[in-house]
């Protein structure tokens, strides 16, 4: 086992692990670090988004918050570091090397880990993206400490420890995780359930460079090619600025084009609730909810949908949701805004209707005058 | 061609029901499945078996129940089987978990001949971590390859492999080598249907049960709770918004009249959302 000569003795735990007894050797792991998911040049928006968070949580520690980004040198590179540093990084640590200019599990677990042994965070935050938890599955087994995967909250309670809250048993219940005798405490979190922070242009600040351990022969993955998705198949749910979706109320696969027609009819995207993906009436990417995408859209409309806490939790951060459910004791009603009790596959053709009467040229007309 | 996939027995989530005073869940009852990512990577393995020869070992870690899983596999083909299960594993984390696997694969290849390939699921269902699969590559020292849409093409007597790996925002063609772990997307395959042999060699096949010791581990410190770097100190329902939904009535009223007012109240609560719609809306 590659890893057995960094394993720890632990101390004796059992429920009682819930005492705080962290090793000596852990005591000098300060700061919070937010990886910057950087790809083909583009850094990743969840990265920002978990930079707002790793501020908040190292104003609480009074600790410093720094970004670190892994990539090929050139302007991209460039480009990650000042945005690190205009949404709230206080310092950033790059490993730059042109053989990181593909995502590839073995280079940057080494570089990350390395990172980490060398400057010791308390926290580390990664995007719970398909790069995100590749890596972050792996950095934690290299270190041996613990990992809280889709965390929906994020809080240092009153010792230091990290409270990492997120969906349990397939999303019925929510739970909080510590990881209290081990070092880094690492979380990821999903596109989208944080809100975007603020960006303030700002000087670049520190940028500490460490160099990458391993060379392109000692990588046994190649990168053969790259095909990125058709702008067709794409689709911008995740950030979309109106959403309307569809669940089991919908009673039929036909019945989704009834969302799908509403969605047209007011420029918004469609999406679907997981039981739908499962009976393969939607595809995986449309699905929203903590398996698939988190929302927040302005406005969200959820037909035929119960409200899962799973889904719940995907939605929550929308301005405003409105519910149809023929159930007026579905779970929705508990965390929508606005709520009708009825048939949704009734009411789907009468709201299109009214949005296309209510949103005709004429109106725009009046609109825009 | 050795190949061993790792499944795990969940909960039917479609079934799942909270307690609604004491906050826990209602397990009586409930039936378990294979998690259905797993059934993508078991497909995956039976079909590269039956391309290229081999056996293939399906490994649990769970309670003594989880050997229905178990057979539900022998039932789709699988050769062998193997349930680790002993009250140490109790309350693994996935760094625990990952450690008991990997134990297991290994002395499943001691046993049986080393894999060429160790699969899983994407994720579980009841977890949705996706962390099991990355840890047990990382401490068997195998190469990972997460996420995997397409074996491309399997080259055993150059140990060479080409799979497509979805990415962010695109497909990633890879080159690995054996042997590797690889998690499996959903979507890539179709369970087939088993074939009434394998019912019947299900039927008769033993399910090998493994306990700590079986499996050859010695440190019991790194399994279950004690060896779970992560504590779970507090598991709760969501909080209730202060207000519930403000519903629209819709007694004798026609549905055309529910929409406008609905629209309405839409437009009420979000003004700028009215001007939006009506310039982004594609009618």
């Amino acid at each position: 086992m590659s890893s057995a000569n960094r394993e720890t003795p632990r101390p004796a735990a059992g429920r009682a692990g819930i005492k705080k007894e962290l090793p000596a050797h852990f005591k000098d792991y300060r700061h919070v670090w937010v990886f910057i998911e950087l790809e083909r040049g583009q850094v990743h928006p969840i990265s920002f988004e978990l930079l707002g968070e790793g501020r908040k949580l190292a104003d609480k520690l009074q600790v410093q918050l720094a970004g670190v980004v892994l990539g090929p040198p050139g302007e991209a590179m460039g480009n990650a570091v000042a945005e690190a540093f205009a949404y709230g990084a206080d310092l950033v640590y790059i490993v730059e090397a042109p053989l990181l200019a593909d995502y590839r599990n073995e280079p940057f677990t080494k570089a990350m880990t390395d990172l980490v042994d060398t400057h010791k965070p308390e926290i580390l935050l990664l995007g719970a993206t398909t790069l995100g938890r590749d890596l972050a599955g792996s950095v934690a087994t290299t270190l041996q400490t613990g990992l809280t995967a889709d965390c929906t909250e994020l809080d240092v309670d009153a010792d230091g420890s990290l409270a990492a809250t997120r969906p349990t048993f397939g999303g019925s219940l929510l739970c909080t995780i510590y990881t209290l005798n081990f070092r880094p405490q690492m979380a990821t979190v999903r596109p989208r359930v944080m809100p975007m922070p603020q960006r303030a242009d700002k000087p670049v600040g520190r940028v500490i460079r460490h160099k990458l351990s391993v060379a392109e022969d000692e990588i046994v993955t190649k990168v053969l090619g790259f095909l990125p998705d058709s702008q067709s198949t794409k689709s911008n749910l995740a950030y979309a600025d109106v959403v309307v979706a569809g669940g089991l109320g919908l009673g039929a696969a036909e019945n989704l084009q009834l969302v799908k027609n509403l969605a047209r009819a007011i420029g918004a995207e469609h999406g679907c609730s997981r039981p739908l993906v499962q009976k393969s009436w939607m595809s995986a990417d449309r699905q929203i909810g903590q398996t698939g995408k988190t929302i927040r859209p302005k406005l969200y409309i959820a037909a035929g949908i119960s409200g899962a806490v799973q889904h719940r939790v995907g939605v929550e951060g929308a301005d405003l949701i409105v519910a149809i459910n023929t159930d007026p004791n579905a779970p929705i009603f508990d965390f929508a805004h606005l709520g009708i009790v009825t048939d949704a596959i009734r009411f789907l053709p009468a709201l299109t209707e009214a949005f296309t009467r209510r949103l005709s040229p004429h109106s725009r007309d009046k609109l825009a005058s | 061609m050795h190949i061993v996939i790792c499944i795990k027995q969940v909960p039917d989530s479609a079934q799942i029901r909270v307690h609604p005073v004491t906050n826990t869940i209602m397990r009586q009852g409930v039936p378990t499945i294979i998690n259905p990512y797993d059934l993508f990577a078991l497909e995956e393995a039976l079909r590269l078996r039956d391309a290229y020869g081999g056996e293939v070992t399906v490994l649990t870690m769970g309670p003594p129940m989880a050997e229905d899983a178990l057979r539900k596999a022998l039932g789709y083909g699988a050769d062998r089987a193997v349930l680790l299960t002993d009250r140490y594993f109790a309350g693994s984390d996935t760094l625990a978990t990952s450690f008991a696997l990997s134990q297991a694969i290994a002395k499943v290849g001691e046993t049986f001949g080393t894999p060429d390939l160790v699969f899983t699921g994407k994720q579980t269902i009841d977890g949705d971590t996706a962390q099991v699969g990355p840890g047990i590559a990382k401490r068997l020292d195998l190469l990972q390859l997460t996420y995997v849409a397409k074996i491309a093409s399997i080259d055993l007597a150059a140990r060479e492999i080409k799979v497509e790996r979805r990415s962010e925002g695109g497909t990633q063609m890879l080159k690995s080598r054996l042997p590797c772990l690889i998690t499996m997307l959903e979507g890539t395959n179709e369970i087939r249907r088993g074939s009434i042999q394998d019912a019947l060699c299900a039927a008769r096949s033993q399910v090998l049960k493994w306990t700590a010791a079986d499996a050859g581990i010695e440190d019991l410190t790194k399994c279950g709770l004690r060896g779970s770097p992560t504590v779970v100190k507090r598991v709760f329902a969501p909080p209730a918004r202060a207000e519930k939904a403000a519903q629209i009535d819709t007694a004798e009223m026609a549905l055309r009249d529910v929409a406008d007012e609905l629209i309405t109240a839409i437009f009420t609560r979000q003004p700028a959302l009215e001007h939006e719609l009506a310039f982004n809306g594609g009618a």
